[in-house]
């Protein structure tokens, strides 16, 4: 009673407070807003920061922007602003004059001459010092929802410049300058994907997911796509069936299965040149399901015999060192996954009846149950994949005679369903642990979508029907646009 | 007396059935017993005889088909032919399995048994079979499920004495379904263990 008056109170002094202290001013006047006090709702959609990338001025442009601003848009952080269209925001170029005033003049007058309708963005000002950075309206683009502004810019052909602009704060946060190679060169996607992420380093100091690709199966060959569903490309040799894609932890190469009659073989495939080389294990089997250990030797994979199934591994650059690590006479083991430091592997086991999650030591040693389950009660639950970040390994379970996606919490070994409509399978993490692919039929077919695992965020990744066995790349290093 | 009649009767009635062969009908008694005073004890006599008869023959008829099953690959093949692919045709018939199970089931081993039987006659013919799923499972696992299918097949054909040599396994997971339909009727034919000629197929000795 007594701390509700007291509250009351309160309220009533800072009422009484802010009924006081504007007489002084004038009505109309705003800049209130700096003495501290304000009195108003103050709408924000949702509460991730505003992004608006600003329009260019030439076709190559466009693309960059395109690119970036659909980058910036699924790395699921910003709430994307879009301008009302290139003409009516052309008032935004009018600008507050700041210190540089010679160049901010000269800008203007070129843009008051020869600026055609449609270019006439901020990110226009391609000034001679290859600069965007004057002459941004930033109480208009607050006034947006703004937090951050993007701006790009070509001061020559092969020079892409992004600048990047806290409209809070009124002034530029960071500019990146890099070589961005020519719209059809095979490098050109990457180069600017590699822009999104470092916008977003720049802006939140988080990594990015913008310069990655995921691997897929589909009729039976494995695919590369951007993490934007661009550049669908076949990779694996076109005359056997593959399965199984997986990436390497640098990014450089990935592994696969192919079919030789009946037998599997694995296949390491280098991501620069696309050069393929089997690796050398022993003898004819069905060698199925690779993934790379962090060391950059060592590949675990699944092996099936007549004596069954069972996870191996193999040094893959040198050729040797087989290794068995599980012994199931009567039992399965399959899908080893690495977690990210290179201790423990996650994988599949029939050891107790139905296939379920287990977990091991790299050498083999300390065989242990992972995903815990009711016997009898809980589905079959396959194909592991353990994030980046090590938290967490996601993996489909049967449920109700068809297959969810489920997240172990590797800490506390708690299991939570993370999908419920249509059948969901095959999960793989993006490098920023918090986005994952899986195979849905949820649309109606077969298709691999991804999900943002902290907004619940949906896209499909490619139209086509019948992908799956994604694989999410690590960032992808910066290499040379193409190597000869 | 009359009990030791009867067993002369019934000893009687059944050396006649075993000299007519397995599921002849029950032959009357021969009129020796002619003297016997009472033509109504002779009749009944008679009559359970042939109730004993008929007892022995169900029996016989059945130890006769149990032979026959077991002889069933030299008489479908004799029906067949002898021709090499005729017992190409044997040794490719497929087995089917259940749903996410790898037993072999009791009504296939017959077809497991004709090709033991070809594989025993052939010690140089080298088999391979593969296993094969239905597109419901996990595409990963069903590597490992239609291998478990190959394995069942393999440890049936070696207990049942050949070579393990001569078989080898592969599995093809759902990659390689006969029926690409999404109903039952499809994933049953997709279930299977399908069997190829690995080495020694040219010229085929039937059993």
């Amino acid at each position: 009673m007594t701390r509700a008056c007291a509250v009351a109170l309160g309220a009533v002094a800072v009422a009484v407070g802010a009924g006081l202290t504007p007489p002084p001013l004038a009505a109309q006047d705003t800049s209130a807003i700096d003495r501290g006090v304000r009195i108003g709702i103050l709408y924000r959609p949702g509460v991730r920061p505003g992004m608006v990338v600003l329009s260019g001025n030439a076709s190559t442009l466009d693309s960059v922007r395109t690119i970036i601003a659909r980058d910036l848009d699924y790395s699921d952080r910003f709430e994307l602003i879009t301008l009302p269209g290139g003409d009516s925001i052309r008032v935004a170029t009018a600008p507050p004059a700041p210190a540089p005033d010679a160049r901010a003049a000269t800008s203007a007058g070129g843009k008051a001459t020869g600026g055609p309708a449609g270019h006439a963005g901020p990110a226009g000002h391609a000034g001679p010092a290859g600069s965007a950075a004057v002459g941004l309206n930033y109480p208009l683009y607050q006034a947006l929802g703004a937090d951050f502004a993007v701006a790009i810019a070509t001061p020559s052909p092969d020079t892409t410049v992004v600048t990047v602009h806290d409209v809070a704060a009124g002034g530029v946060r960071r500019e990146f300058r890099a070589h961005v190679p020519p719209l059809k060169d095979a490098g050109f996607r990457l180069a600017v994907h590699h822009f999104a992420d470092r916008i977003l380093e720049a802006t939140l100091g988080v990594a990015g997911t913008a310069a990655t690709r995921v691997l897929l199966v589909l009729d039976g060959k494995v695919y590369s796509v951007d993490q934007d569903g661009a550049a669908f490309t076949l990779v694996s040799a076109s005359d056997h069936a593959a399965l199984s894609p997986a990436w390497a932890p640098d990014g450089r190469r990935y592994a696969y299965m192919e079919f030789w009659q009946g037998h599997g073989r694995l296949i390491v495939q280098d991501l620069a040149t696309g050069k393929r080389g089997a690796v050398a294990t022993s003898g004819q089997a069905l060698d199925f399901t690779p993934a790379f250990a962090p060391d950059g030797k060592t590949i675990a994979f699944s092996r099936a015999t007549d004596e069954g199934t069972d996870i191996y591994t193999v040094n893959y650059k040198d050729n040797c060192c087989l290794q068995r690590l599980t012994v199931g006479r009567f039992s399965d083991n399959l899908s080893p996954v690495y977690g990210p430091d290179g201790r423990r592997i996650a994988f599949v086991s029939t050891r107790a009846g139905a296939p379920q999650i287990y977990a091991m030591a790299a050498d083999g040693t300390d065989q242990q149950l992972f995903a815990p389950f009711d016997y009898g009660v809980t589905g079959s639950s396959y194909a592991p994949d353990w994030s980046p970040d090590g938290l967490s390994v996601a993996f489909h379970r049967e449920v109700g005679g068809t297959y969810q996606v489920f997240v172990l919490d590797v800490r506390t070994r708690g299991v939570r369903q993370l999908t419920s409509l249509g059948r969901n399978e095959d999960p793989t993490w993006a490098p920023d642990s918090r986005h994952m692919a899986f195979v849905s039929d949820r649309a109606g077919f077969r298709q691999i979508w991804i999900v943002d695992v902290e907004t619940g965020r949906i896209r499909a990744l490619v139209p086509q029907s019948g992908a799956r066995l994604p694989a999410w790349s690590p960032r992808l290093p910066e290499t040379p646009a193409s190597t000869p | 007396m009359k009990r030791f009649e009867m067993l002369v009767l019934g000893g009687l009635t059944a050396a006649l059935v075993a000299a007519c062969g397995g599921g002849a009908k029950p032959t009357p008694p021969a009129p020796q017993a002619a003297n016997v005073d009472s033509a109504a004890q002779a009749e009944r006599a008679r009559q359970e005889a042939a109730d004993r008869a008929k007892e022995d023959s169900l029996r016989r008829a059945q130890e006769e088909a149990a032979r026959l099953a077991a002889q069933r690959t030299a008489d479908s093949l004799a029906a067949i032919g002898k021709s090499t692919d005729a017992v190409k045709a044997l040794l490719v018939t497929m087995i089917h399995f259940d749903f996410d199970k790898a037993n072999i089931r009791g009504e296939e081993a017959s077809i497991l048994d004709q090709k033991v039987a070809i594989l025993r006659a052939n010690p140089t013919l080298k088999l391979r079979i593969t296993g094969n799923c239905d597109e419901r499972g996990s595409d990963e696992y069903n590597l490992a499920l239609g291998n478990r299918r190959a394995i069942a097949a393999k440890q049936y054909l070696v207990s049942h004495g050949v070579d393990q040599a001569n078989v080898e396994t592969a599995s093809n997971g759902k990659e390689k379904p006969i029926d690409s339909g999404h109903n039952e009727e499809a994933w049953a034919k997709n279930r299977n263990d399908q069997f190829d000629i690995a080495a020694g197929g040219d010229a085929l000795k039937q059993p």
